[in-house]
């Protein structure tokens, strides 16, 4: 069998890219007990989608479910190169970064499952998490919605920064995308704009060279080459191997940095693989088992468990245990969002709009104000209130 | 009678598009998966197979683009059949859809028109949430110069489709996701064509007319059925086209039965059954014994959530609650 490879070298490179540049090898290796969380996240992510998939059979789980298996090393690495006040936005294959960011597996588990205690309370599912404590700003359905949020969110970081606190530019926002997404308007819109305004933006391309069943080299033009896309924006990029979790975190470590130094978008062709169909009812017939065989060999999980045990910085029984805490932990978010109620039918008329004179009753009459003939007043908002 | 095949809704589409070029070369299909993947929804089975890469041609996700350039294409004279995945994902191409093909004969005085079908799933039911649950009919019916086609059976998708494909206006038209697997009985034969603008009577009654389109039809039956053990008769109405609207069909009825439900399946502001009923208030006054009731989807975003989303959309039992209502057996 060949090799894995994401550099364009064999039969099975399904980006048909330039080669990619290999950075960790310079590079001083995180302490031992980073090295570990960063194993055990990525072990979460898997575990998690593994029970996703049985929770979808089951039928406890509806809708489109997009698992992550195979690109975990992605949201691991870059999230790992962000600071916690650092936006984040992506689109609705999110589980990964969602747990990367923070959100609880029983939250997100919950979410899946449309119940009062998933992280939207079960109203917006699988394709949208949101976490406003963790500065997660969605999962979004709509192939490239996102990009402009992303080139927004910066916008706001920086003009707080700037205009509001008379300070520097200090947040950047990671905005990720499908390789699918590179080919909606919304995408160039906003690289043009992220570019024009010197926005504090990365736009990072999950390219895992498949859009359902297209493959990137028949759904966009240049794609062997993608920094070509940014360019012509004025935007610098990088390419990255997203199957490896150290390249990962220091070619994104690299772009984070500069990114937020100078104030200017920066885009990421960021190479990986689904391992499982686009979403549960993809039969893969655009694909082969064999090629499929062949990244599985690459698998990030794996490959950076073998550094990790080559390096001394973790011991057969420290991986055992945690591939068991993993397990335990996402056995009882399942069990958690399996207790958790179903929403209430109330539930349907919150949050259509803020609530500032009682709940919303489904009509456009006045009375959706509760009835109060006299609104109670309510504070106009002010400067120094803060954006969020 | 003629001779009829049963087929599934989404074979009747097929087969409607693939008769409609074999007959016309200047009639393609193009969209994101339709030709390799045979289709998100597998619609387009086995075409890229007959017709080739050509004419049926897969797309990336670029709606706007690809909606764009259809119509483009059209201008020219060509008849695309553009699919969406999903209604939903034609917001994106809003501007080309809904600024360009239905303006287009309109600004050019008569000299450029836009024969072109865009079709695709639409409405909520399988739980995707807010961004994927659309019924762009409540959106679309405001703009004029668009035909809107939303059949209820396998039999009318496929003559209306027929109907779309040589119509010389943008028509479009929409499938119910949740009515793709259905199986009907569908007339055989090249030129089983239905014209636009005919609504159908599904089940005969005399007490309270209930007009509805695509896949609430069904609902409407079930409550119909429900209904006839308490002694409610109704006739319930299948407009199947909502541009043009068969008013006189549901005019007729109300004469008869001097009550009106209707039930859609889009928002209810600004809707196609809010404008029913202001024709019906205007056109049955003194026939009426109660005013026109309404059953739409919620006033709210759709949910995600399995119970918020049954709840959110129009049911068999918002619909018997209505019909007793209206009739003053509440
Ligand atoms: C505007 C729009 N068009 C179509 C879709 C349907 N759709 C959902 S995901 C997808 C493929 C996207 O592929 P990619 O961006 O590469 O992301 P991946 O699934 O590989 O993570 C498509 C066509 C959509 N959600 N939005
Ligand atoms: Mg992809």
């Amino acid at each position: 069998m060949e090799t894995p490879t994401t550099d364009g070298k064999s039969a099975h490179d399904v980006h048909g890219g330039l080669p990619i540049p290999r950075r960790a090898a310079n590079r001083a290796v995180p302490r031992a007990e980073i090295l570990r969380d960063w194993y055990r996240q990525m072990l979460l992510m898997r575990e998690f989608e593994i029970r996703c998939m049985q929770a979808y059979q089951d039928k406890k789980i509806g809708g489109f479910c997009h698992v992550y298996i195979g690109q975990e090393a992605v949201a691991t690495g870059c999230v790992a190169a962000l600071k916690p006040q650092d936006p984040l936005v992506t689109a609705y294959r999110d589980h990964g970064h969602a747990l990367a960011r923070g959100m609880t597996a029983r939250a997100c588990m919950a979410e899946m499952f449309g119940r009062v205690d998933g992280c939207a309370k079960g109203k917006g599912g699988s394709m949208h998490m949101f976490d406003r404590k963790n500065n997660l700003f969605g999962g979004h359905g709509i192939v490239g919605a996102q990009t402009p949020l992303g080139a927004g969110l910066a916008f706001a970081t920086k003009y707080e920064d700037e205009v509001i606190n008379n300070g520097k530019s200090s947040r950047v926002t990671l905005c990720f995308l499908g390789d699918g997404a590179l080919n909606q308007g919304a995408f160039h819109e906003a690289l043009n704009l992220a570019g024009l305004m010197n926005l504090p933006v990365i736009f990072v391309v999950e390219n895992n060279g498949y859009s359902m069943g297209t493959s990137i080299h028949r759904g966009t033009t240049q794609s062997h080459d993608l920094s070509s896309k940014a360019l012509g924006y004025g935007i610098d990029s990088a390419v990255i191997d997203g199957m490896n979790l150290l390249e990962v975190y220091h070619g994104m470590k690299d772009v984070v940095d500069k990114c937020r130094r100078e104030s200017r978008p920066a885009f990421v062709d960021m190479r990986c693989y689904r391992y499982k169909g686009h979403s549960m009812s993809d039969p893969r017939k655009y694909r082969t088992r064999d090629e499929e065989a062949i990244w599985e060999q690459g698998d990030p999980i794996g490959t950076f468990e073998k550094f990790i045990v080559d390096q001394g910085a973790i011991t057969q029984d420290q991986i055992k245990a945690l591939n068991k805490d993993v397990k335990q932990e996402v056995r009882d978010a399942v069990e958690f969002a399996d207790n958790s109620p179903v929403p209430p039918l109330s539930d349907l008329y919150h949050d259509v709009y803020r609530e500032p004179w009682g709940p919303y009753t489904g009509t456009s009459e006045p009375r959706m104000y509760g009835g109060a003939l006299n609104p109670p007043t309510f504070r106009a908002t002010r400067e120094g209130d803060g954006l969020i | 009678m003629s001779a009829t095949q049963e087929l599934e809704f989404r074979d009747a589409i097929r087969d409607a598009m693939s008769e409609e070029m074999r007959r016309d070369k200047r009639v393609m299909l193009i969209g994101e998966e339709v030709a390799e993947y045979n289709g998100a929804y597998k619609v387009s089975r086995g075409m890229l197979d007959e017709f080739g890469p050509k004419r049926v041609i897969d797309t990336p996700i670029s709606e706007s683009g690809f909606a764009g350039m259809a119509i483009g294409a059209a201008m020219l004279g060509l008849r695309p059949v553009v699919e969406f995945m999903s209604w939903s994902f034609s917001l994106v191409a809003a501007d080309p859809i809904l600024n360009n093909a239905p303006k287009m004969l309109f600004m050019s005085g008569g000299q450029f028109g836009c024969p072109i079908v865009f079709r695709g799933n639409d409405g909520a039911g399988g739980q995707l949430g807010s961004t994927h649950s659309w019924c762009v009919e409540g959106l679309f019916s405001n703009v004029p110069g668009i035909k809107i086609v939303i059949p209820s059976t396998p039999a009318d998708a496929k003559a209306l489709m027929k109907t779309a494909i040589r119509d010389d206006d943008p028509v479009f038209f929409m499938e119910s996701e949740r009515l793709l697997g259905m199986k009907g009985e569908v007339p055989v034969g090249d030129d089983v064509l239905l014209k636009f603008g005919q609504a159908c009577v599904r089940r005969p009654g005399t007490d309270c007319t209930i007009a509805s389109w695509g896949r609430p039809v069904h609902f409407c039956m079930e409550a119909a059925q429900e209904l006839a053990k308490e002694g409610i008769s109704c006739e319930v109405l299948d407009l199947r086209t909502i541009r043009p609207l068969d008013i006189g069909a549901i005019e007729r009825s109300v004469r008869k039965t001097s009550n009106l439900v209707i039930v859609d399946q889009s928002w209810s502001f600004g809707s196609p059954g809010s404008e029913v009923a202001a024709q019906i208030h205007r056109r049955c006054f003194d026939d009426l014994d109660n005013h026109v009731h309404r059953v739409h989807t919620e006033d709210v975003p759709a949910p995600y959530a399995f119970n918020l989303e049954q709840e959110y959309l129009p049911n068999t039992r918002k619909i018997c609650e209505a019909v007793r209502s209206a009739t003053y057996n509440a």
